[in-house]
């Protein structure tokens, strides 16, 4: 089986460390995976934003550099759900198959337990385009149930929309922060250390903010969390 | 009115779908079964409405009706059961009636302006409304119900007493319609 | 649509002040989830919910591109059944049509059973100007009716009022409201009640929306709860019922679909008090049936947009949606809020202003409201198509080329990447622009030294 990673253009740019951590959680589990340097930006952000014309030019392109794989991993429940929902309204063709981590990890190579370790109080935020378009259900869940060490407290109203959105945290940013108080209120009820998601634009927000209000909850992806071990953490 | 509007609408209509595929009707769900709906759960889902409710065999339903109105005075609609209730003298402070159909699912009574049901109006004014029901009545759903009802007749689908959640999304019973409804079911 | 919105902001400026509204945000909150658990409730009381919705979306796909058929079926057995069919192309004639019918009853008043129709096209302005008094029956709408205001929502207009609002504003302007109300919701009721009861019965005239048409029979359905529907439908001599083309239904049988869809959505019941089912004139009322246009025709020449015309009006999408919640009706500036009016107001009405521009960016596109909708109307897809559709500002069209531009070639994007990493001691806390509004409530991330890719041809290769 070809697997490619798609890193995504944030976590490209901003978040390196999820790449890093995807791909040594992917090599552990025997997974050798590719990086095509070709690749760029799903065309979310365009598309979204109202540009339909580079959004369909960026789909074009992903589609020509994954083109051959198997599988396309992205660390991004949003970017999956761009390809995978959003491209066949583009009318684009031959859509490479593109899944969400935890869908690689669950469906694709049958495993619920990475063999992961992180010793800490943990709360999941599943995301939208994880929940609804992509549909991942509880596998994040079931992930991070077998991280041994690791206490998951369920989080009040997970499915409601932490404010991101994409231009809307800035184009509507009242209502967006007003939406983020309401998560981060309940994050805090948790009682958790650590908030993860399975989407570091949605973490970009949360993180942000709980920066500024100086919470002391940080923000982790959850393939940095799966990537975590006894060696890594010690 | 114009005759014009009639043909530009009609014209603007038939110009936006132009060209667009047929779209086919999927019925993918429960239908119509034609059984009978289950007594207890009609009487059930009727209670969650807050509406009163007495199952009682069909012999008892005079003595159930005559108990539960006691001294007071019904309006009673043309070709109600006169061995079930008579009328009495006086200025009616409610109604009773029969009903077409009623729905267990939902706990609804349908009245469609049949003999014992009398006009809409009513059983709407009244501030208290006593409907008697009989079992082979009651169907299971809401594809049944629709199945046994004639269109052409005026119809009222009552599900417990007026109510409203209007303010605070909070259901008080009561508003215009009759604030209490009171349901007998008469089995056997 | 109705002018009284005419001149509102955008929608962000609107949402700005009602955030900070803890009133608002309170009645809200407390209301929306409510219904939202009751809803989720019945609704998974069917096992076959998700055929219902499959049927609700196939049936309304099938009416619309049949419609011209359907409506010409449904005039012919209306008329059949004695009532008047007449035909609107916009708000201004249905205004005419039913300000003549009424005047022609001789009458001055007129009573009202809530109508999302009639407040689109602005009936009671427009009959308060021929002289003829409206008198809105249903409760929330008397409540937005005494307090001079706008509905917040479809079904709940009053949503944005609580109880002890509501006491204040019967004690101040509901004639005959007695002394000692007291704000409990009974006690709120029975005074409506009591200060309705004479209109009614004395009423000679009644004007109400429907929920569906029937092609097949030329019946009318009108669900509701408070009783005052059936008061409307059945008292008064002469009844005229305007009713936007799209609520049309093929046949008789096709109720058995909505009668199970639209209650459990909308108040999250299994049935709602009262629907009321008639056609054509009945036990001896005049009957005149208005079908409007008013625009819908254009939605329904647009290939994505078009799946707005399925809506019935629930409300599910509203309940369910984040940023309803926190924003309010008000702030959409139109009779129909929430995600549905995000993508309807823009199409009856267009893009002109800023702020039907500003309505489909009214969204985090977080898809709660598809997932809720009982004829599953992709209101999120609908709401990227109309943004492709907006004009934008010049300044974030070249912000956007520019990001176009970049990720078009993977080594502009590297080269952008390592200039962002050398600078990134120099970003300041605070960005200026429109991007302030990142920053205003949130920190930046530090900006990594070394993108994943530079690493990957460092050392992630192997
Ligand atoms: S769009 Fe769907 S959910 Fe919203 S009001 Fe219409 S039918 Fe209901």
């Amino acid at each position: 089986m070809r697997v490619a990673l798609f890193i995504t253009c944030v976590n490209d740019t901003l978040f390196p460390g999820t790449g890093k951590a995807a791909v040594g959680l992917l090599r552990r589990l025997g997974v050798e995976v590719d990086f095509p340097l070709a690749q760029t930006c799903c065309g979310q952000m365009h598309l979204n934003t109202g540009y339909r014309d580079e959004a369909v030019r960026l789909a074009d392109r992903f589609t020509t550099t994954f083109a051959g794989y198997d599988a396309v991993v992205a660390p991004s429940g949003s970017c999956a759900a761009m390809v995978r929902e959003q491209y066949p309204h583009l009318d684009i063709e031959d859509i490479p198959k593109v899944y969400d981590l935890s869908e690689f990890l669950v469906d694709v190579l049958g495993v619920t337990d990475v063999g992961a370790y992180f010793p800490h109080k943990v709360t999941y935020h599943p995301t939208c385009h994880s929940l609804r378009g992509l549909k991942v259900g509880d596998k994040p869940a079931r992930l991070l149930e077998n991280v041994r060490g690791l206490e998951l407290v369920p989080l009040p109203g997970a499915e409601e929309c932490c404010g991101f959105g994409g231009t809307f945290a800035v184009k509507n940013r009242d209502v967006s922060a007003a939406m983020c108080a309401d998560k981060i209120g309940n994050v805090m009820k948790t009682g958790a250390e650590v908030l993860c998601a399975a989407d570091n634009s949605c973490l970009l927000h949360l993180g942000g903010t709980l920066k500024r209000q100086k919470s002391g909850v940080r923000v982790l992806h959850l393939a940095e969390i799966l990537a975590s071990t006894e060696e890594s953490a010690g | 009115m114009s005759a014009a509007a009639r043909e530009v609408i009609l014209r603007r209509i038939r110009s936006a779908v132009e060209g667009a595929p047929e779209a086919e009707i999927v019925r993918g769900y429960r239908g119509a079964t034609g059984e009978r709906g289950d007594v207890e759960l009609f009487a059930e889902r009727v209670r969650d409405y807050k509406a009163i409710v007495h199952v009682v065999p069909r012999a008892e339903v005079a003595a159930t009706l005559a108990e539960i109105t006691g001294g007071r005075v019904l309006t009673v609609p043309a070709g109600f059961p006169s061995d079930m209730y008579a009328p009495s003298e006086g200025e009616p402070d409610g109604v009773v009636s029969t009903c077409a159909v009623a729905v267990a699912e939902t706990g609804t009574i349908v009245l469609d302006a049949g003999p014992g049901q009398g006009t809409r109006a009513q059983t709407l004014v009244p501030d208290y409304h006593l409907c008697v029901v009989r079992d082979d009545q009651i169907v299971p759903n809401v594809p049944d119900a629709i199945a046994r009802l004639d269109p052409t007749r005026p119809l009222t689908w009552i599900s417990g007493p007026s109510a409203t959640s209007d303010i605070e999304l909070n259901r008080v019973e009561g508003v215009h319609g009759p604030r209490t409804l009171e349901v007998v079911i008469a089995i056997g | 649509m109705s002018g009284v919105f005419v001149g509102m902001p955008a929608f962000p400026k609107n949402a700005a002040k009602a955030v900070q509204n803890s009133q608002l945000r309170f009645n809200l909150r407390k209301a929306t989830h409510t219904i939202r658990g009751k809803r989720a409730a019945v609704v998974g009381e069917l096992d076959d919910w998700a055929e219902l919705r499959q049927a609700g979306k196939t049936i309304k796909d099938h009416t619309l591109r049949n419609l011209d058929r359907y409506l010409v079926q449904l005039e012919e057995k209306v008329t059949e059944a004695g009532g008047t069919v007449h035909w609107a192309r916009d708000a201004a004639e249905a205004n005419r049509i039913v300000t003549r019918l009424v005047k022609d009853t001789g009458e001055t008043e007129v009573v009202k059973v809530k109508s999302m129709a009639t407040q689109e096209i602005g009936l009671n302005e427009a009959l308060a100007e021929e002289g003829i008094e409206a008198f809105e029956t249903d409760l929330a709408e008397l409540i937005v009716q005494l307090g001079d205001d706008f509905p917040s929502h479809i079904l709940v207009p009053a949503i944005h009022r609580n109880r002890a609002e509501i006491r204040e504003l019967f004690l101040k302007k509901m004639a005959g409201a007695p002394k000692d109300l007291t704000d409990e919701p009974r006690v709120l009721a029975e005074a409506a009640r009591v200060y309705l009861r004479k209109r009614f019965l004395e009423s000679k005239v009644a004007i109400s929306g429907a929920n569906f048409m029937i092609a097949e029979t030329g019946t009318l359905v009108v669900l509701e709860s408070e009783g005052n529907g059936r008061m409307c439908l059945t008292l008064p001599k002469t009844l005229i019922s305007v009713v936007g083309i799209e609520k049309l239904l093929p046949t008789w049988q096709d109720l058995e679909v909505f009668l199970q869809l639209l209650p459990r959505s909308s108040t999250g019941e299994r049935m709602n008090p009262y629907t009321s089912m008639w056609t054509g004139a009945t036990e001896g009322q005049e009957f005149h049936l208005v079908l409007l246009d008013n625009g819908r025709t254009s939605v329904l020449a647009d290939k994505v947009g078009r799946q707005a015309l399925r809506c019935i009006r629930c409300s599910a999408c509203l309940n369910v949606c984040p940023v309803y919640e926190r924003a309010g009706g008000h702030a959409y500036g139109s009779v129909y809020p929430g995600p549905i009016g995000a993508i309807l107001t823009p199409q009856l009405r267009g893009m002109d202003t800023e702020l039907d521009r500003s309505l489909p960016y009214a969204s985090s596109l977080c898809g709660a409201c598809y997932e809720v909708c009982p004829v599953a109307i992709d209101i999120p897809s609908v709401l990227v198509d109309l943004r492709a559709k907006a004009r934008h500002s010049r300044a974030e069209k070249a912000g956007m080329a520019a990001a176009g531009w970049v990720f078009n070639r993977s080594k502009r994007l590297a080269k952008a990447q390592r200039f962002g990493g050398r600078m990134r001691r120099l970003v300041p806390k605070r960005l200026p622009g429109p991007l302030s509004g990142w920053t205003d409530t949130r920190d930046l991330p530090e900006i990594p030294a070394e993108s994943f890719r530079d690493w990957w041809i460092r050392e992630g290769k192997r």
